[in-house]
């Protein structure tokens, strides 16, 4: 089987447009300007998927965490900590690979050729620590203790910087309800140039806001190392060729780290390997 | 340079098996944690906040 073959991603790809279809499956939305309002809410779906997006029928758990933060009577979030927790733990960054929205947007956008692709860059490692600051300050920290007369935070990240609820959400309402469009001010276009700079970025470079940004990729990120789905590798057929490595797209070294927490088990390393020395405590996947 | 020995230890110094050991029981913490952000009413908050278009959210807030 030729290199080609062996790393084509539409099979991956397939199953992230299902989800993203499954998840975003209230068509009534798109076609009213208005948004799900049944008990599916009460329930987190794992990926980014804002909860205002028209067709979403879950909730977003990035934006779950700062509702409940953010509410006066509730500052600690156990529901969707342990949401995060439970996913973390059973799957590592499977997620931000498999099931996420927005990981997919930034997927399709890096096939659109460029004449030169940056893999990494001075600071590129330093840089990646950038989404645990993010998840820190403005997912936790902020809506905590930056609130108003009430003891109510607002979800800030979500508010200046999230472009997953500006392209799911903010475009299409607005697009969608003529009244929303006369209340748009800085914040809109702020957010507005914020995700075309994400989106061109993920020409250029592959996945710029899940390696830099994305909060909830960080907190999968954490429990990767101990996931009970996990890669291995076998060291008795590892011939040290190094395939694995050059083909990563976020720049792991399987081989050394097979669960680095960069690794969005996107599954070309194994599908690469030409002795089946890497492979995940499952079985193969992602053929 | 880190590498994983023949026992199949990682980086970390936890062992395969170790590891999902660890990954379990934190799977099952999760799950302990949801039960009860759901016993003390989280999940309202969560739901309430997910039927009203949130105006941060889509940059209008």
């Amino acid at each position: 089987m030729d290199k080609k073959k062996r790393t084509n991603e539409w099979g991956r790809h397939r199953v992230q447009i299902l989800w993203a279809f499954l998840s975003n499956s209230y068509l009534a939305g798109f076609a009213k300007g208005r948004i799900y309002q049944g008990k599916l809410k009460n329930l987190c779906v794992p990926g980014l998927n804002c909860y205002s997006c028209p067709g979403a029928l879950g909730s977003c758990p990035v934006g779950a965490m700062q509702a409940v933060v953010g509410s006066w009577n509730f500052k600690l979030a156990f529901y969707v900590a342990g949401f995060l927790m439970f996913i973390g733990a059973l799957t590592g960054r499977f997620v931000c690979g498999w099931l996420c929205p927005f990981g997919l947007i930034q997927d399709l956008l890096h096939k659109i050729p460029f004449p030169k692709k940056i893999n990494t860059f001075p600071g590129d490692r330093l840089l990646r620590k950038m989404k645990y600051v993010i998840f820190l300050v403005f997912v936790l920290l902020m809506p905590m203790f930056v609130v108003d007369l009430l003891g109510q935070g607002a979800p800030y990240f979500c508010k200046l910087i999230c472009p997953a609820g500006t392209l799911e959400g903010g475009l299409p309402l607005v697009l969608l309800n003529k009244g929303m469009r006369g209340a748009i001010g800085w914040l809109y276009a702020w957010k507005n140039v914020l995700l075309a700079v994400i989106l061109i970025l993920s020409v250029i470079i592959y996945r710029p806001f899940c390696k830099y940004i994305c909060p909830l990729g960080a907190v999968y990120s954490l429990f990767q190392p101990v996931s009970v789905f996990r890669y291995k590798v076998d060291q008795e057929l590892c011939t040290h060729c190094g395939a694995c490595a050059k083909v990563c797209k976020m720049q792991v070294n399987p081989v050394k780290t097979p669960n680095h927490p960069e690794c969005i088990r996107c599954g070309r390393c194994t599908k690469i390997c030409p002795t089946g020395a890497l492979n995940t405590n499952v079985g193969k996947f992602g053929k | 340079m880190k590498e994983k020995n023949k026992k199949g230890r990682e980086l970390s110094g936890l062992s395969d098996r170790t590891a999902m050991k660890i990954g379990i029981g934190i799977t099952i913490l999760g799950l302990i944690f949801m039960a009860f952000g759901i016993w003390r009413g989280e999940m309202a908050v969560v739901f309430e906040k997910a039927v009203n278009i949130c105006m941060e959210c889509i940059g209008i807030g």
